[in-house]
């Protein structure tokens, strides 16, 4: 492991950051930052290694506020930029910085195919269940029935459960955080890091003025998260709860919460968390779990190995390129069929 | 019995037949006998958007004219001196296209009650309902002659059946005096390792065809051509999609820039992608993008992180790419965006040409958003263009639109290759890590910033859609700034001038009627302008590669001539281009939307009514 001995410091720009006072959004940037100075050793990649690529929200301004080689695009598109950077320069460490609307609504094309394909990208999924930039309509991941806006009796749209978007799409990589649990946020953006291929981070983030407190249910305080959230660790039993007693187990097809102790069930019956698996079944019960009948769950819920789109395009030309008899474009002019007059 | 007819200066060939035919096979394979043996050709497929149209049908028509002589040829030509119909409906769909004295070689098995019918015919002769008893009419039974030249083949009926196009190619390479060595070649080289079978049979069909002529009387050279007094030198056939691949990848090697292509597949731009893709030794990496817009932010990615990067497409694909391609004019990053026009509006006419997209690459975008547009003329210049809007772009940091057609991305000539030597250097104004405090908008004399690749230390900044300081490059809304940098933008891309070429023209430097035309249409109207100056008429013509920014001496040009008439397959966008920068001078209209290149009969018809 490299040591540059980087700070968060060293990743501060000198742009005044404009978010609301109150957005869960500076809790991330706080996190990024502090995961930085240490992925750096990780990866050992320097300061100029790191690209920053944004779509348009609120969140996308992220960017400027990241000293790093940074470029805010347009909206929904980030995935699509960031793919063609990493494609061209398997060498950097690209990061995606998007919200719910710019990756599920507009992008939700780019968003799929970049998991589909498996690009080595860690992408931070903003999700505040509104537009707040324009100022508050609902969003892709809006829950049903919600006044907003642009549904001033409610919405009558079924939202998106970002990770179930994910991991159907065969991501590789899923975790969910909350704004305020900034030390998880770092520990699933250094994971995210490390992980080769597509990286979704979900992180729950509070708007304070269009959208306020709609992760509170279960986010609130220190005491409603731990009562009503479990964070999944790989190899670790899926228990949760203020006394870490409740936890979940297989009922037939469905996971079921239970009390450790209670109506026979003891230790051995509650689930063993394994990100590694390949099979999706179970990550996508995991990521699908809705308070109150659940606790939502957060942690790294799927992490496995699968070959990256970028080295395998470079890999591919790498190998073509020792085959080819074509090595320059004269070659190329010259080749097949000519004739001379 | 041979005759000895004088030889020919230029001979047409139409080949047609369902579009599962193999007529573009037979046509391609044609046109390279013939460029083979010295001469000028150039060819034109027109075939179907639908892959199997109904058979029989006048709307499934496949058809491949190609045009050889012995002298500058550049375009198709407009109407055939042979016509090879498989069908009943090919001799329906293409008998507009024959010349008076024209010779029609029909498949006599296919006239049948049922392909009649399928093509409309109410009689059974349909000859003669084309009105067509006084051509030169070969009715010869070409199914049946396959199938029996194929006696003894081991391959099924359908098999044998499905060589009956060598049949036509060896009867057409008999009279146009040509050996059947390059059809064997291909023959041998496709199918001779994994399907011996079948490349005996269309061997053997190839010259059961020949052979047929021969022994029918069809005049051995009736067609023959003398090979044209071309400059020597190697060449080869290429299309124009070939070409424009080609020249990407000249520019990536003269510029040190890996090549990046990221494309969605769409007719006709789609062989520039599938190119692309063949050349990884040439370190070219290409992305089939999940859509258009996919296709140029992939493109957009790839040039901020330092790679020459291209994307792809066709009118209805360009609409999609507008805002990505304001992005790349706001960051000012170098990009080439490839527009094989087709017919439009909307989904249009995917198979066949237009040059309607001319005022979309100029102006279809969001805000004062300016890039430099040039077109490219002829297949083989192609090559020349692609590499010319490479350069503009990675040398003045823009986003440039390499304006090509249906019509020269299919169409095929003969091409002297260059050598990469005899290319210019391609140098891009790549920063460096020691530039102290990096600002990236800062401009050099021509106002073009430098190009900061992520990874190299201390260059870290932010760039992106907003309007940034002039300066800083930090985002602001101050209200002189915005104007600045729009003032800015559009001077850097006028800048572009510097670099380019002055216009020539074809002709006399002043006179009676000036041709202006733009892109793939430079081959007709070469023509017609010079069969009316062989008749003494006083015209000249001006086509137009660079079309914005233009050529500085323009107006001196247009001041030199009596009329000028702009020649263009829409509905008159460069005449309004040019009618807006150049108040002073009236530009008349020639213009045409059929699907289809120009006729040089109708453009000499048009420009004498001007010169009368």
């Amino acid at each position: 492991m490299a040591e540059y001995k980087y700070t968060p410091e060293n990743f501060k720009s000198d742009q005044q950051v404009k978010w609301c006072a109150g957005c869960g959004d500076h809790a991330v940037l706080n996190a990024v930052q502090r995961a930085l100075s240490e992925v750096a050793d990780v990866l050992d990649k320097p300061h100029e290694k790191f690209v920053f690529v944004s779509g348009i929200g609120c969140s996308s301004r992220f960017i400027y506020y990241m000293r790093t080689f940074g470029f805010h695009t347009i909206h929904g598109r980030a995935a699509a930029v960031a793919t063609g950077i990493k494609t061209a320069n398997p060498d950097l460490s690209v990061w995606v910085c998007t919200g719910d609307g710019d990756s599920l609504a507009i992008g939700g094309n780019h968003f799929i195919h970049a998991l589909r394909r498996n690009v080595d990208l860690n992408i931070i999924l903003f999700n505040n269940e509104i537009y707040g930039l324009t100022k508050g309509q609902y969003s892709p991941t809006t829950k049903l029935g919600t006044v907003t806006k642009t549904s001033p009796y409610g919405t009558v749209e079924h939202p998106f459960n970002p990770g179930e978007l994910a991991i159907g799409a065969k991501g590789t990589f899923f975790a969910r955080t909350v704004d305020a649990e900034v030390m998880l946020t770092k520990e699933l953006l250094i994971a995210a890091a490390k992980h080769h291929g597509t990286s979704v981070v979900e992180a729950l983030v509070n708007c304070m003025i269009f959208n306020n407190k709609t992760h509170a249910s279960f986010a609130a305080d220190k005491a409603t998260r731990a009562e009503n959230t479990i964070t999944l660790r790989h190899g670790e039993k899926m228990l949760f709860g203020k006394d870490n007693n409740k936890g979940l187990v297989l009922d037939g097809l469905k996971l079921k919460v239970v009390t450790v102790g209670e109506d026979g069930y003891t230790l051995d019956d509650v689930l063993t968390h394994d990100a590694h698996a390949e099979d999706t079944t179970l990550h996508c019960m995991l990521a699908a779990m809705k308070f109150p009948e659940y606790p939502v769950a957060l942690g790294i819920i799927r992490d496995v190995d699968a070959p990256c789109y970028d080295t395998e395009v470079e890999a591919q030309v790498a190998s073509v390129k020792a085959a080819s008899k074509i090595q320059s474009v004269d070659d190329l002019l010259n080749s097949g069929e000519t004739f001379t007059l | 019995m041979e005759q000895n007819l004088s030889l020919l200066k230029d001979v047409v060939i139409r080949f047609s037949g369902d579009s599962g035919d193999g007529m573009q096979l037979t046509g391609t394979l044609f046109s390279e006998t013939s460029a083979l043996a010295g001469n000028a050709i150039s060819t034109f497929p027109d075939y179907p958007a639908e892959i199997r149209a109904p058979q029989g049908t006048v709307a499934g028509v496949s058809g491949f004219q190609v045009h050889f002589g012995s002298a500058g040829i550049n375009n198709p030509g407009d109407k055939c001196d042979v016509l090879v119909a498989m069908n009943p409906a090919a001799l329906k769909a293409n008998a507009r296209f024959l010349k008076a004295d024209a010779t029609i070689i029909v498949d006599g098995d296919s006239i049948t009650a049922d392909n009649l019918a399928k093509a409309t015919f109410t009689t059974d002769d349909p000859i003669t309902e084309l009105g067509l008893e006084g051509r030169n009419v070969i009715i010869a039974r070409i199914t049946t002659m396959t199938r029996e030249a194929l006696a003894q083949s081991e391959l099924d009926n359908k098999s044998k059946v499905k060589c009956k196009n060598m049949f036509a190619l060896g009867i057409c390479l008999y009279i146009t005096d040509r050996t059947t060595a390059h059809a064997h070649d291909y023959i041998n080289t496709k199918f001779g390792k994994k399907n011996p079978a079948v490349a005996e049979a269309n061997n053997l069909v190839i010259e059961a065809g020949y052979n047929y002529a021969a022994n029918n009387h069809l005049s051995h050279n009736a067609y023959a051509v003398e090979p044209a007094g071309l400059p020597k030198g190697k060449y080869r056939t290429i299309n124009g999609n070939v070409a424009t691949a080609w020249g990407f990848i000249a520019a990536s090697e003269k510029s040190g820039r890996p090549l990046f292509c990221g494309s969605y597949p769409i007719t006709p731009a789609t062989v520039i992608l599938e190119e692309l893709a063949k050349h990884k030794s040439l370190g070219v990496k290409t992305v089939q993008a999940e859509d258009e817009i996919a296709g140029i932010c992939t493109a957009v990615g790839a040039a901020y992180a330092g790679n020459f990067a291209v994307t792809t497409t066709s009118g209805p694909g360009l609409s999609l790419k507008s805002e990505a391609l304001g992005l790349a004019v706001m960051a000012e990053l170098p990009l080439v965006v490839v527009d094989v026009q087709r017919g439009g509006p909307s989904t249009g006419l995917p198979t066949k040409t237009e040059q309607s997209d001319l005022l979309q690459a100029l102006y279809g975008r969001n805000g004062e958003c300016p890039v430099p547009v040039i077109a490219a003329s002829s297949p083989s210049d192609c090559f020349n263009y692609a590499f010319e809007a490479a350069k503009i772009a990675m040398e003045h940091m823009t986003p440039v639109v390499l304006l090509t057609d249906g019509f020269i991305a299919n169409s095929s000539e003969a091409w002297l290759i260059p050598q990469m030597a005899d290319m210019p250097t391609i140098n891009p104004p790549i920063a460096t890590a020691d530039e102290g405090d990096f600002m990236p908008y800062k401009r050099d004399e021509r106002l073009v910033r430098s190009w900061a690749f992520p990874g190299t230390a201390g260059l870290e900044h932010r760039i992106g859609g907003l309007e940034k300081h002039a300066a800083t490059g930090n985002i602001s809304y101050e209200p002189a700034n915005h104007q600045q940098m729009v003032t800015t933008r559009a001077a850097k891309v006028a800048a572009v001038v510097e670099d380019l070429p002055l216009q020539v023209v074809d002709g006399e430097s002043s006179g009676d009627l000036l041709v202006v035309g733009w892109g793939g249409t430079r081959g007709h109207l070469c023509s017609a302008v010079a069969q009316l100056r062989e008749q003494g008429k006083s015209v000249s013509h001006c086509h137009l590669n660079y079309i914005n920014p233009l050529p500085k001496n323009l107006a001196e040009i247009f001041a030199s001539f009596k009329r000028i008439v702009v020649c263009e397959l829409n509905e008159g966008q460069a005449a309004s281009y040019l009618q807006g920068i150049f108040p002073q001078f009236k530009f008349e209209r020639y213009n045409k939307v059929e699907g289809q290149p120009f006729n040089v009969a109708e453009l000499v018809n048009v420009f004498n009514e001007k010169l009368n």
